[in-house]
């Protein structure tokens, strides 16, 4: 694995490997110095071309742990405002003797087209593009489910035969299709849940079952895992008057509330990306629940984060280190 | 220059090896009259295929105004390197075509440049914005006599200016060429809807954009009798509705691109921008539906949509890339492997000459071109063999621009030479020195 560029890309042992990676960096995140050296002396680049403090911020504290040193280019124009060319930035970060890019773009396919097209040759990490891919999102998601429903102790476990549902926007949603991809590489069995507007035309060949009906799709999967997707507000407003009618509409037929939260049961971890919108896709009462696991979530994306970084950047082949 | 050309042992149109004569602008003689008496250049044919000079309708050669991606001069030298001898330049120029001033100005490099005959399409609607009509007339009466009148890159979507244009040309013979792209269906879209796009999270032009104006388009042309052409026609929908609309006498034409005869979207997977293009590649579904309606005439003609692009506006993000692809060097080739060679349909070189001669030179009328190779007709004649596998390699095309999506491929047939009214623009499928058709008339 010389990049990590998409979900889909992940064998299983690859995968289950980046996990069981992040469950030791989780470890010494308890120490009281979490400061590790293994990548002291090495450049890690945040080239953001589209705004997200929260995984940029995730990125750059993982690397941070590791001792490497964090460079944020933030990057205003990229070529589709006609500013800099996607080539000329990399072209300058490379020359500027960076060891690794985490590259976060509004334009599926950017982290593709650097790691291939030969601009540069250092491991690419996609943090995030268009409407495509979020691996790393979809890592920790896997992370966190794998905690709480294997157990601590799950190194070498996958999710076989785990139930998650998935709920919104998956149209626009790199969240979901990296976590269809990667939730399906272990084993999990994922439902995706969403009024027909917000579905794809093509989603019938994905490794996942479909549903209209988010009050069905609970009461017949019992899922261990429901995750909610953000709505963006421009949905609303959009060509032909917006995906759905009205987010009071949106909320009462798809938003997880109290009783939907009940008929899941206590049991069932409640899983967000953030930034949420409390009142549309999910309530105060199941976003400040017992059972909701979205801070989790945080804290596990910079325990995922340093172990993409760590595996990357060090060279270590995770195919290669049980043998 | 022009003089005299023995073409020995060609098989015209795929037939039996013949021999042609060319005299000045001319074919002079076909068979046992085709004699060397005099001097004659004599040309060894034999195993070529003899063609009418290639006719497009559809080429973007961006003079003025692009010069950068390429100019008259550069665009009709490619031209000749594959087999034409006739281009419909798009109208979609800065300034745009929408002026007899514009039109005059682009068939007048055409003529200096002497590689072959530019025919300027005007455009439909002032600016290509889709709200008013351009001055088609003047356009008509000018000395570009401009018959084929598009807003390609554009869809004319007001079902109203539509209708008006489709009526309005009758007045001089025109027809109205189609870009049938539905705006809203399409806001945003950069590469074809469906099982790939929803994987690799890029917005998708549905077939159904197009379908719904060429649906539209048929049916205003039945309605006002007028006749339509559409443009790259790309969908197994689309052959439908035009094989239905020509069994109602709509006077419908269409065209389809080689890259439409043999590339799909599976090719975007790597985000490669040298595979955007409008209308987008489709499915393997919609690429045999547009062959099989080539090869039973509900497709009329092959046209490039040559769309020349610098690099700097493909080596970027997919979205951020320009659209479009060149084509005039490798359509030949490509149409011989995806339709002479296939198994599958019924097309042979007389199909070829057909397709991308006879019929285009008809739709766009053009009377001097399309001619056929009959004794008197004008000598545009190319010829072609098709045993030459040839790999394409962008910096040694002719274009003044690398955005061919065949590059690395190894492609079955090769333009050996081509004659424009007489005169040899590429000798053994290498470009020869031409006059200015311009300057020839003066003197």
């Amino acid at each position: 694995m010389k990049h990590l560029l998409s979900a889909a890309d992940l064998h299983r042992t690859e995968a289950i490997e980046i996990l069981d990676t992040a469950a030791t960096m989780a470890q010494t995140q308890q120490r009281d110095i979490k400061k590790l050296p293994a990548l002291r002396g090495k450049a890690v680049v945040n080239l953001f071309f589209e705004d997200s403090t929260r995984t940029r911020i995730s990125f750059e504290t993982a690397a941070k742990r590791l001792s490497a040193d964090v460079i944020n280019f933030a990057a205003k124009g990229s070529s589709l405002s006609k500013g800099e060319s996607l080539k000329d930035t990399a072209q300058t970060l490379q020359a500027m003797g960076a060891d690794g890019v985490v590259i976060r773009h509004s334009a599926a396919g950017a982290p593709l087209r650097l790691a291939t097209s030969g601009w540069i040759d250092v491991p690419v990490i996609n943090a995030g593009d268009g409407m495509h891919q979020h691996p790393t999102q979809a890592l920790l998601d896997a992370f966190t489910m794998r905690r709480h429903l294997v157990g601590t102790d799950a190194s070498g476990c996958g999710l076989d035969d785990v139930s998650v549902v998935i709920v919104g926007d998956v149209l626009h949603s790199r969240v979901a299709r990296s976590n269809v991809n990667l939730l399906h590489t272990l084993g999990a069995r994922v439902t995706l849940v969403a009024p027909p507007t917000l579905l794809p035309v093509g989603v019938h060949t994905w490794p996942c079952a479909l549903s209209y009906d988010l009050d069905a799709a609970i009461a017949e999967q019992s899922p261990a895992a429901i995750m909610m997707l953000r709505v963006q507000r421009e949905r609303m407003s959009a060509a032909g008057g917006g995906f759905f009618p009205s987010p009071m509409e949106y909320s009462r037929r798809y938003g997880l509330d109290g009783s939907r939260l009940r008929a899941l049961g206590p049991q069932t971890l409640v899983l967000h990306p953030g930034p949420m919108n409390r009142g549309l896709e999910i309530s105060a009462e199941a976003a400040d629940s017992s059972q909701a696991v979205i801070l989790e979530q945080v804290s596990n994306g910079v325990a995922i984060r340093m172990a993409v970084l760590y595996l990357l950047l060090t060279g270590a082949d995770p195919k290669e280190s049980h043998t | 220059m022009s003089d005299r050309y023995l073409i020995r042992g060609a098989a015209l149109l795929g037939g039996p090896p013949t021999d042609l004569l060319i005299e000045g602008s001319k074919i002079a003689a076909i068979g046992s009259q085709a004699t060397a008496a005099g001097q004659a250049q004599v040309i060894d044919a034999a195993g070529l295929v003899a063609l009418p000079g290639l006719v497009d309708l559809h080429t973007h050669l961006r003079e003025p105004g692009r010069e950068d991606a390429e100019t008259v001069a550069s665009g009709t030298r490619a031209a000749a390197l594959g087999g034409f001898t006739c281009v419909h330049a798009m109208a979609n120029t800065a300034p745009v075509a929408d002026t007899a001033g514009v039109v005059e100005q682009v068939a007048r490099l055409g003529e200096d440049a002497g590689w072959a005959q530019v025919r300027p399409v005007g455009a439909v609607t002032v600016g290509l914005a889709g709200q008013q009509l351009a001055e088609l007339g003047a356009m008509a009466d000018s000395a570009a006599a401009v018959r084929v009148f598009s807003d390609d890159g554009h869809c004319v979507d007001d079902p109203v200016l539509m209708r008006r244009a489709l009526e309005y040309v009758k007045a001089f013979d025109g027809v109205i060429a189609q870009h049938a792209q539905e705006p809203h269906l399409t806001a945003g879209a950069v590469m074809n809807e469906g099982v790939v796009s929803a994987e690799l999270g890029l917005t998708g032009w549905p077939a159904v954009a197009e379908e719904s104006i060429v649906a539209r388009d048929v049916l205003l042309a039945e309605h006002v009798g007028s006749r339509i052409h559409i443009c790259h026609l790309s969908t197994a929908g689309s052959v439908d509705i035009v094989r239905w609309a020509k069994s109602r006498g709509v006077q419908v034409t269409a065209e389809v691109t080689p890259h439409h005869l043999m590339l799909t979207d599976d090719l975007v997977r790597g985000y490669d921008p040298q595979f955007k293009v409008n209308p987008p590649l489709r499915t393997d579904e919609d690429v045999a539906a547009v062959r099989h309606g080539l090869a039973d005439g509900t497709i009329d003609i092959v046209a490039t949509d040559h769309a020349p692009h610098p690099s700097e506006d493909k080596d970027c993000e997919f979205a951020a890339a320009a659209f479009g692809m060149t084509g005039l060097e490798t359509a030949v080739a490509v149409v011989a492997e995806s339709m002479v060679a296939a198994a599958d349909v019924d097309f042979d070189w007389s199909d070829v000459a057909r397709t991308m001669s006879t019929v285009p030179a008809k739709i766009g009328r053009v009377t001097n071109q399309g001619q056929g190779l009959v004794v008197g007709a004008a000598a545009h004649v190319t010829l072609i063999d098709p045993q030459a596998p040839w790999q394409v390699v962008p910096d040694q095309l002719g274009t003044a621009s690398g955005n061919t999506p065949f590059a690395g491929r190894t492609l079955p047939a090769r333009v050996v030479a081509t004659f424009y009214n007489g005169t040899a623009t590429v000798l053994e499928g290498t470009a020869q020195p031409v006059q200015s058709q311009h300057y020839r008339k003066e003197a």
